[in-house]
């Protein structure tokens, strides 16, 4: 794992992202999908990011790639801001994403070549056509595919594969960056321990880097060196992935983990889970101060006045609650 | 007798591709208060399985072969007059959408008054006090006022707590549930997983519990049956299969999935990927997938072994085990006679055997000279 003091390679800083949601005539709400959220990713590491739906962990992905143009804040890669076309440009060949669903990120009308070429074509890294067959047929190689499959078409092929050629696809820039946003929880269990391999051997030879997406919190444990947990739009812990599920902090992550069932039936049935009361409210009208302020069993006064500092605990250990201390003691 | 006795089921969809076999062969028995799990990737025809059960097959479904028991009543062949008897007041079924599954054009009231009055003898004003007390009981807050609202205005996991209140309205025997949760958030889950134990508790049902998830099944199920390709695998209670998996794919899949301990190793899958069921092989049908296939997996389906107790399993690895088992045994047999003859053979084993012979003598005599005295 990287060390502290080096630059990181990714930085984010206050991002925020709003959405207008129409809510009258003439009349818009911004959604806060993201609301003020700062973290690093070192090179080399892996961080995963996790939440429950509508928490906003894909809407970082897809804001730090410039996909959406961020409302505020800003990314910092490799030192250099990213701000104007020249930059986004530059950036996108060196970062990419892994989509979610196997079935619909890819085009059914393209074949296997066409479609992890179109980056090759985009970013003019190929000089000729033969360079570029060549370069697909690696790819195919690198990550496990038939090469004699690279005329076919993507229906052809079973999820497990499809999410290969996804792979194969944001593999064609070269990157340093990859956003994976929740690329095995479409697939069976069977197959997401080939995928979840495979992301760990590229980033062995590679050098990737990876902001990994996923609700599922055993195979983000796997994966990940460091774990973020986010809700309704606010980074609420950030720590190394063994230090969050030994020792969580905040309210939300620990009933977070608790909820997780684990796959051996005695420790499953001693777990005592950590319930919480009703469900995420909606972003549109989220709480005043502390967002999950809610459904948490510590909540006070203060928690509704004002959103807690994301507040450095003990070395590397992020946390944001009014309470902390009075909670883990 | 066992509340629900499944027997040898096979269901194949007749499709325009040729037969689909989606359930091959599948037993198992439910009592009473007894939850089973049956688990199994996308397309190992479990929820075929307990679609089966309730012939709510789609249309170019049809059970070919097999029996299905309910408290000692044949349903295989029985007729959709029973069957209407037996869904929803027997058998309720939570499906896995939450979504997808309550009418949006219908209040919430007004789809749990009419499940209450098709299946029971209640009239309007009685179902409607039945369905303001179920959904109370899974936790819904106001349910007069909610009863007139639509699905839409309720999120996902209140959704399926609505499904959960609905099957349960006529006391059910059966509580299937098809993924009930895959759809919903962990905390969410959660919230659904403990209602479904606390009301199983007071009620008295048994569950099958239909789902991918092993985490799910470690937590709530007695007995596990694990799927692939439409035959069952395996069946036990869930300390069998997961501390002590006698079949292939069981160990395959629980190795595969991360566990606690498991950050910084490679995991390691299960090799290929799943099976066509239009063309399913002849042998067993994991042979494929499996590291450990012989000759005879190919050739031949395994059948049904019981490896103790309850615990069964389909693998011809436990043929293998057994065979070497006894082959050892018989080995250890022969070398014991063996040395035993090799002993003899030397005039040292010869001087040992006679020199145990006179001590055992002596040793009678003084025991019979003792005796003696006493006497």
């Amino acid at each position: 794992m990287a060390q502290a003091n080096e630059t990181p390679l990714v930085d984010v800083r206050h991002l925020k992202e709003y959405f207008p949601v129409n809510t009258g005539f003439f009349k818009t709400t911004p959604l806060k999908a993201v609301d003020d959220v700062s973290f690093q990713i070192m090179r080399g590491e892996t961080l995963g990011l996790v939440g429950e739906s509508g928490c906003g962990k894909t809407t970082v992905g897809r804001t730090i790639l410039h996909l959406y143009e961020p409302t505020d804040g800003e990314v910092v890669y490799d030192g250099r801001p990213i701000k104007n076309k020249a930059d986004i440009d530059w950036f996108r060949t060196k970062s990419t994403m892994v989509f979610q669903d196997p079935y619909s990120s890819l085009n059914p009308r393209m074949t296997v070549s066409d479609i992890i070429g179109e980056p090759i074509d985009v970013h003019h890294l190929c000089d000729n056509a033969k360079d570029r067959e060549e370069k697909i047929l690696q790819l195919m190689d690198r990550v496990g595919l038939n090469s004699e499959h690279a005329s076919r078409y993507a229906h052809e092929f079973s999820g497990g594969q499809r999410q290969r050629i996804g792979i194969a696809r944001s593999l064609a820039v070269d990157p340093e960056f990859i956003v994976c946003d929740e690329p095995v929880s479409a697939l069976d269990v069977s197959i997401q321990a080939q995928v979840i391999n495979m992301f760990d051997e590229l980033q062995d030879e590679m050098g990737l880097t990876y902001l990994f997406i996923a609700h599922d919190l055993l195979v983000v444990r796997h994966i990940s060196d460091r774990i973020a947990v986010m809700y309704l739009g606010k980074m609420v812990e950030l720590a190394d992935a063994e230090e969050i599920y030994d020792h969580p902090l905040h309210p939300y992550t620990k009933s977070l983990i608790s909820a997780v069932p684990i796959p051996d039936p005695k420790i499953a049935r001693a777990n005592k889970r950590i319930p919480l009361q009703g469900d995420i409210p909606s972003p549109l009208n989220a709480p005043s101060g502390c967002p999950f302020r809610t459904r948490c069993p510590y909540a006070q006064e203060r928690c509704a006045e004002s959103m807690p500092d994301f507040k450095e605990v003990t070395a590397g250990h992020f946390v944001a609650c009014h309470r902390t201390e009075e909670i883990n003691e | 007798m066992a509340l629900l006795e499944v027997k040898d089921l096979h269901t194949s969809f007749f499709t325009d591709a040729g037969e689909v076999k989606a359930v091959n062969g599948v037993s198992f028995n439910l009592d009473r208060g007894q939850t089973l799990g049956i688990v199994g990737e996308s397309g190992s025809g479990k929820s075929v399985t307990v679609y089966s059960i309730m012939q709510i097959l789609a249309p170019a479904g049809k059970i070919v072969s097999g029996s299905v028991k309910l408290d000692g009543q044949e349903l295989v062949g029985a007729g959709e007059k029973v069957m209407r008897d037996v869904r929803g007041n027997k058998i309720s079924i939570i499906f896995q959408d939450p979504m997808t599954s309550l009418n949006p054009t219908y209040t919430i009231g007004h789809q749990l008054i009419e499940a209450i009055t098709l299946h029971t003898s209640r009239n309007r004003q009685q179902a409607w006090e039945r369905a303001v007390e179920m959904l109370r009981l899974v936790n819904i807050n106001d349910p007069e006022k909610r009863m007139k609202q639509y699905p839409f205005e309720f999120s996902g996991g209140m959704r399926q707590r609505i499904m959960i209140a609905m099957a349960l309205a006529c006391e059910p025997d059966i509580l299937v549930a098809d993924e009930p949760t895959t759809a919903l958030d962990v905390t969410i889950q959660a919230q659904i997983l403990e209602l479904m134990q606390k009301l199983q508790k007071e009620m008295g049902m048994a569950i099958i519990m239909i789902t991918h998830d092993l985490g799910v099944v470690a937590q709530l199920c007695d007995e596990i049956v694990v799927m692939y390709a439409g035959s069952y695998c395996e069946r036990g209670t869930a300390e069998d299969i997961f501390y002590n998996p006698k079949h292939e794919y069981t160990k395959g899949l629980l190795r595969s999935i991360p566990t606690t301990g498991s950050r910084g190793q490679k995991l390691q899958p299960i090799t290929g990927t799943p099976i066509d069921l239009l063309n399913l092989p002849e042998g067993c049908p994991f042979a494929p997938r499996c590291d450990a296939a012989m000759k005879i997996c190919i050739h031949k389906a395994p059948e049904n072994m019981p490896v103790g107790g309850i615990h069964k399993a389909s693998c011809w690895m436990n043929v293998k085990a057994q065979m070497e088992a006894d082959l050892a045994a018989a080995e250890a047999a022969r070398e014991a006679e063996r040395a035993e003859a090799a002993r003899r053979a030397t005039p040292a084993g010869i001087v040992d055997d006679i020199t145990r012979e006179v001590e055992a003598e002596l040793a009678a005599e003084a025991k019979a000279h003792a005796e003696g005295g006493e006497a």
